[in-house]
């Protein structure tokens, strides 16, 4: 395959930044996106010019760490797939492909397609945990847990934190991350003695951060490569207001 | 010097209860004068960190990604083992403890072993108490399945994504400790160097990966959970970044490399396609469960697959090794497929593959429970492969997956450099020759989680602040810095020709073909003079663009390339040097009639821990030896 690609180029956050068009020849359609990447910038380096910095790294869907927009798509067009996994025989021959950042304020670009996530880390660091500290579990089994319940958990904990779902959103929201981690830890009893503070302190960072709120328009969803449900949005809005009107409760 | 293992006294399994009992303690006030130093923030490092900040200890981690989330601990899939006999079919500690020295090949520590089918237990409480969703039957209890090597259900999971679930837990209780303020986290940043003085681990050198700047951090201990060096291979089923750079500079400083050469080569991976692959990716090894390994009876058989009837078929697996079938460890089912493939029975395009056929499963279990059971994995194997494994069989090959081998480390999981630890893959100490299935997740989070903070306050507590203090400002730092520099320099101004990537596929090629899946003296020899040679093109034709000063992907790649080829030559000299066949080690020498592995327990019954010498120097051997008390070292058989 031949390839006209437009490259989102920016030395680093203080610079402007701007596309350049590079032509790719000889593309194999079973190549992933980012080995596609690869041999463009092993010309760029053979030509002594600065290979494009992106972000990668377990190149099989699950370390979130790949985050490029794919003419105009949050890790491009195929559903429930996250940039690494992505093939070029999605592409047609001769195609122009557009790739840019992640955008969004509280994503700021670091250099070329890299940005800055770590706003979720501190996100969870406000609540996104369970407080249990080592040494202090009780035996596994003592505590059943519904089946569908630990499914429920885990469709929500599936949720690889890469981004996609702020990319996508217009608002820059992140509500799809926030609510699925209030939601994998508000369906497990473990979960249970910290609920109302997690919510409302990781909605606070979240606020704090810079990303926007919902509108109901469900990019988030769609661009998700590990297809985590709105109705997970539902479920900490629900929390939400339930944490808030239960807030001043250690009389 | 000799290597002291320091394992407790006692009959095998008290010593553990032994050493917690009489170790020296770290009083909860005075924790917080001490200041750690871990490196790596996957299952062990993550764990270590949250589990010594929580204790009270002033921790620093650090991880080469954008957060510690991403460590690759996260694309394990199939599951971590326990024996907790939940499902009451005859599993016990003895029992984890016997099947992970045979599966080791009888080359690991009783003692390490049995502390680790110990603490295997503690270690899935704490992951529930996290809020790890385990799987779970209609009753709401944790559910098992079978890995290789393994007569008995004793492997925890949640779906095909067990590694993320577990590492998600940890980096939950991580940042939680963040927000308290006793860990401080520096992400994007790598470690370069390591700093002794005085004899002890003071601290590391690290570049932080998005300005350039190089920084000096100190420290009363320092840990290192770096992982292994499986993309030696270039082509393995590691993520892009993993790299052995921490461990092999902490190895230039005098720590000891023990069996480099027990590399695990994956039996269940997608085979490779084209030559700009960058990755192999793997299919757990939890597919054995219902999935049957083929290949056709007459070399040269060009069915597809569906057509090929079951009398024209051999499952050599089941027929080799009737007792566990399927479920044979690892390097066994690897070299059957290699076997298989070499005699010209292999599937695909390029005849590098076996088929993993769901047919049978789907048939008995209906398509539904295999889905409940794999959608995932399935899915993602119709991404790369563009074939559906519902209807036509998945093809696998063997590829690079982890390592056994890793630094020398003790009992206390400290190497020989006093205050150096390695944690979880990066050290040698738990899985012997072989590693089974599952295992590698109960060891990061064992040593992570309940070794370390047990063993590193025995040696603090000998080890005061006060008594001994440190800064940066120490010579031994200024030396470190100076050389970090200096390489960093001398790779930006060589200007020559090709990409650190390249050399890395080049040498990548040459130890796969030498010291991948079967090794022979003469294969041996020729890597160690073909590597000094590419190590020599290296240093005067790589191109690294850019400065030092920025973020540079090509100057992060090329440091770590560096490394692997001097590394390289370390490891094809232990597999020269290891005269025999033991678990992942394949000496062709040294086979049976039918193509099984020979140990030769008379000679080689010991750990071989080497000493740097000096770039392309052979390195100095020393030897721990191996005294199996309780066990009686057999021929590992799995008929």
């Amino acid at each position: 395959m031949n390839l006209t690609l437009h490259i989102w180029r920016q030395k680093n956050a203080e610079t402007r930044g701007k596309m350049v068009r590079y032509k790719l020849a000889d593309v194999s359609p079973d190549m992933s996106f980012l080995e596609m990447l690869d041999v463009l910038n092993e010309q760029l380096i053979d030509k002594g010019e600065d290979p494009i910095a992106f972000d990668h790294d377990c190149r099989e869907g699950i370390c979130g760490m790949c985050s490029l927009v794919i003419n105009g798509q949050a890790h491009g067009p195929r559903r429930a797939t996250t940039t690494c996994q992505l093939h070029m025989r999605e592409f047609k021959n001769n195609a122009e492909i557009y790739i840019e950042p992640f955008r969004a304020g509280a994503f700021p670009v670091i250099r070329d397609l890299v940005v800055d996530r770590t706003a979720f880390d501190r996100v969870i660091q406000a609540g996104g945990f369970i407080a249990a500290n080592t040494g202090s579990a009780p035996d596994a089994n003592s505590l059943p847990i519904a089946r569908e319940k630990a499914e429920t958990a885990m469709d929500a904990a599936a949720c690889i934190g890469c981004g996609a779902c702020v990319a996508a959103c217009k608002n820059a929201s992140a509500m799809l991350f926030v609510a699925a981690k209030v939601s994998h830890l508000g369906n497990l009893p473990q979960g249970q003695p910290g609920r109302n503070d997690r919510v409302l302190n990781m909605v606070e960072a979240m606020d704090a951060e810079g990303f926007g709120n919902c509108t109901n328009y469900f990019e988030c969803e769609a661009a998700c490569p590990k297809e985590i449900s709105v109705k997970f949005i539902a479920q900490m809005n629900r929390d939400y207001v339930k944490a808030s009107l239960s807030k001043p409760s250690y009389v | 010097m000799t290597l002291d293992s320091r394992i407790p006294p006692g009959p095998l399994e008290d010593k553990w209860t032994n050493f917690r009992q009489k170790m020296k303690l770290v009083a909860p006030n005075n924790r917080r004068k001490y200041r750690v130093i871990v490196v790596g923030s996957g299952l062990a490092g993550g764990a270590a960190a949250a589990t010594l900040g929580q204790l009270g200890y002033n921790v620093d981690c650090f991880c080469f990604q954008d957060s510690p989330r991403r460590a690759h601990s996260i694309a394990a899939q199939g599951g971590i083992n326990a024996g907790k006999n939940y499902q009451g079919d005859g599993d016990s500690v003895y029992r984890l403890f016997y099947d992970t020295i045979k599966g080791g090949d009888f080359r690991a520590r009783e003692a390490n072993v049995h502390r680790l089918a110990e603490i295997s237990l503690n270690i899935i409480d704490q992951c529930v108490a996290l809020g790890v969703p385990f799987a779970r039957d209609y009753g709401g209890l944790l559910a098992n399945r079978s890995f290789g090597g393994a007569q008995v259900s004793r492997t925890f999971y949640a779906r095909g994504q067990t590694g993320q679930q577990l590492l998600l837990g940890c980096y939950s209780a991580l940042e939680r400790q963040i927000a308290a303020g006793t860990v401080e986290m520096h992400t994007r940043s790598e470690m370069l160097d390591l700093v002794i003085a005085d004899g002890r681990a003071r601290g590391i050198i690290t570049r932080d990966l998005v300005t350039g700047a190089i920084e000096r951090h100190a420290a009363d201990a320092v840990l290192l959970a770096t992982g292994g060096y499986g993309t030696v291979f270039y082509l393995s089923t590691n993520a892009a970044g993993c790299n052995v750079t921490a461990a092999y500079r902490a190895y230039k400083r005098g720590a000891y490399f023990a069996n480099p050469c027990y590399t695990q080569i994956h039996p269940t991976c997608i085979p490779v396609h084209g030559e700009h692959q960058s990755k192999l990716t793997l299919m757990s090894e939890s597919l054995r469960n219902d999935g049957r390994v083929w290949v056709p009876k007459e070399a040269g058989d060009k069915r597809p697959p569906n057509q090929i009837p079951d009398e024209d078929r051999d499952y050599y697996l089941e027929r080799k090794y009737p007792s566990f079938g399927n479920l044979a460890p690892r390097d066994i089912a690897s070299r059957a497929a290699k076997e298989a493939c070499d005699a010209g029975r292999g599937v695909g395009e390029y005849g590098r593959g076996v088929y993993l056929d769901f047919r049978d499963s789907i048939n008995r279990l209906g398509r539904k429970t295999i889905e409940d059971r794999y959608s995932n994995l399935f899915e993602m194997y119709e991404r790369i492969t563009d074939e559906n494994p519902y209807e036509t069989p998945m093809r696998i090959y063997p590829a690079s997956h982890y390592t056994m081998g890793g630094l020398w480390v003790d009992y206390h999981l400290m190497s020989n450099i006093p205050g150096l630890f390695v944690l979880g893959e990066a050290n040698f100490s738990d899985h012997g020759a072989n590693r089974l299935g599952a295992s590698a997740l109960m060891q990061g989070l064992a040593d992570g989680f309940f070794v370390i903070s047990d063993t590193l306050g025995n040696f603090l507590a000998d080890h005061k602040p006060d008594q001994d203090p440190i800064d940066t400002d120490h010579a031994a730092f200024a030396e470190a810095e100076g050389e970090v520099t200096q390489k960093i320099d001398r790779l930006l101004k060589i200007g020559g020709r090709r990409s650190a990537d390249s050399f890395h596929r080049e040498l990548g090629q040459i130890v796969w073909e030498h010291c991948g899946m079967a090794r022979t003296k003469e294969g041996l020899e020729a890597a160690l003079e073909k590597i000094p040679a590419l190590r020599e093109e290296f240093w005067q034709n790589l191109r690294v663009t850019g400065f030092g000063d920025e973020f540079n992907i090509a100057l992060e790649k090329a440091g770590r390339v560096a490394d692997y080829m001097e590394f390289a030559e370390i490891l094809c000299n232990d597999a020269l040097h290891r005269d025999e066949s033991c678990g992942g080690h394949f000496r062709e020498e040294h086979q049976d009639d039918e193509g099984e592995a020979q140990r030769n327990d008379d000679d080689f019954m010991y750990v071989a821990a080497w000493e740097y010498q000096g770039v392309g120097e052979k390195p100095k051997l020393h030897k721990e030896e191996l005294n199996y008390e309780v066990v009686k070292p057999t021929k590992r058989s799995y008929k």
